[in-house]
């Protein structure tokens, strides 16, 4: 039995009508559109489809698409502003801390958490933030260069 | 998937009714139930969402001292808890371990409790606090001690209609220290072989008034170290204490079976080890140097 579910989605208010078995991660691609967030391991293991839940960062994988009514979420789709990317996007490009890409959505989200909470953040903290996201590509140090960059330029504003 | 009915109640009262109802399954922060569902290891044509039931999520002060934690708070708040971070710290220590920052702020310490794994990494420390489960069900509530509510791997004594609440601690009184090591091969994101909890109150002439020891992924459920308890009390926590004698009384209270990840001698070794380092922990935090060799 299909349900109504209200939430908001990148600042934007959405209705839609779900299946209880849909996860947040099959609401957002199939059903918005929004295929920014991946599915990677479908388990939490890999952090690929997270999203920030009311401003936490959480496996959409892992949330039923109904437990998000009346909450907020972000998705890497709402990250840049007015097509300007964010310190952690364009430091992630600088660095070189993507490669084939398929981790970054979730690493940008990750790591915009971690910033919003903590705005100095050390090499450690980095590395704890982003430890449910896996990149296959990189060997992390980029992207770990790439945070620490973001930082730095969000305090000197 | 099996389709099921979602529901999310407004009470405990609800909840149980809702659990009454069918193949039900409660649901906190469903980091272990969704992919079990998923991949049929467990079934549900009922799913009753937990999370608007206020008191479930609350962290609460206890009249006799302690604190009762809600079955659906998740392990950040857990973790960030003033009271908690304060008077527990290998409590909120150990919920920094569930699987990633993503995991920790949905996965509740209810759920990992219900989950049963033998490895489950937050219930060492809870059982070395003491914690009872405080249980409610259709013909009323009833209270155990945390230890006995596990059955088996993944079983709880839990019946069908019933629901785990809130997990009391016990107050934390002076001189008492406790800690929680585990053995992964990685760093982050791993299952434990082997986890270890410590806990000591000392008296006011120093000598172990309290001891409990208790051991993760050796055995079919969370475990006890009994023996290791016993050969504790009452002796001096000071250079003269057998660190050697209280690991070897624990490699022995193990029981571990061989599997993909370690094999059962490899486990026992681990418990030896990982208890003489949590005792030398525990007394590092009361002022006191351990001879580690």
């Amino acid at each position: 039995m299909k349900m109504l579910l209200g939430c908001t989605i990148n600042a934007q208010e959405h209705t839609v009508l779900v299946d209880p078995r849909d996860t947040l991660l099959e609401l957002l691609r199939e059903r918005i559109g929004l295929t920014g967030s991946k599915e990677g391991c479908g388990n939490g293991n890999c952090g690929t489809c997270t999203v920030l839940l009311d401003g936490a960062p959480v496996n959409a994988c892992l949330v039923l698409a109904l437990e998000v009514a009346g909450r907020d979420v972000v998705t890497i789709e709402g990250v840049a502003r007015a097509g300007e990317l964010h310190p952690i996007q364009s430091a992630l490009v600088e660095a070189g801390g993507t490669q084939c890409g398929f981790c970054t959505p979730g690493i940008v989200l990750a790591a915009k958490a971690l910033l919003d909470a903590n705005a100095a953040p050390s090499e450690d903290d980095i590395r704890h933030a982003i430890a449910g996201n896996l990149c296959r590509c990189t060997g992390y140090g980029k992207i770990v260069d790439a945070i620490a960059i973001a930082a730095t330029r969000m305090r000197e504003g | 998937m099996r389709n099921f009915i979602y529901v999310a109640p407004p009470s405990i009262e609800d909840a149980i009714g809702e659990l009454r109802r069918g193949e039900a399954r409660p649901l906190a922060g469903g980091t272990d139930l969704l992919p079990q569902l998923r991949e049929g290891r467990r079934n549900a044509d009922r799913i009753v969402d937990l999370k608007r039931i206020a008191e479930l999520s609350a962290i609460r002060p206890l009249p006799d001292g302690g604190v009762a934690i809600g079955a659906a708070a998740s392990a950040t708040n857990v973790a960030r808890h003033d009271v908690i971070a304060a008077r527990y710290p290998a409590i909120a220590a150990s919920a920094r371990l569930l699987g990633s920052v993503q995991v920790q702020n949905r996965a509740s310490l209810g759920g990992n409790v219900c989950n049963a794994a033998p490895s489950a990494d937050v219930v060492p420390a809870l059982i070395c606090h003491q914690a009872y489960a405080h249980i409610a069900g259709a013909s009323g509530g009833r209270r155990t001690p945390l230890e006995k509510l596990f059955a088996g791997p993944g079983r709880t004594v839990l019946q069908a209609d019933e629901m785990l609440t809130a997990l009391a601690l016990a107050p934390v009184r002076q001189r008492s220290a406790t800690t929680y090591l585990r053995f992964t091969p990685r760093r982050e994101m791993d299952i434990a072989i082997a986890g270890v909890a410590v806990r000591i109150d000392l008296a006011e002439d120093r000598s172990i008034a309290l001891a409990r020891i208790a051991l993760a992924s050796v055995g079919p459920t969370p475990l006890r170290a009994m023996s290791a308890e016993r050969l504790l009390l009452g002796k001096p926590l000071d250079r003269d204490l057998s660190l050697a004698a209280a690991g070897a009384a624990a490699n022995d209270d193990a029981r571990p079976i061989s599997d993909t990840r370690a094999s059962a001698d490899y486990r026992r070794c681990l418990v030896e080890v990982l208890t003489r380092r949590a005792l030398a922990a525990c007394a590092r935090t009361l002022n006191i140097a351990l001879d580690l060799t």
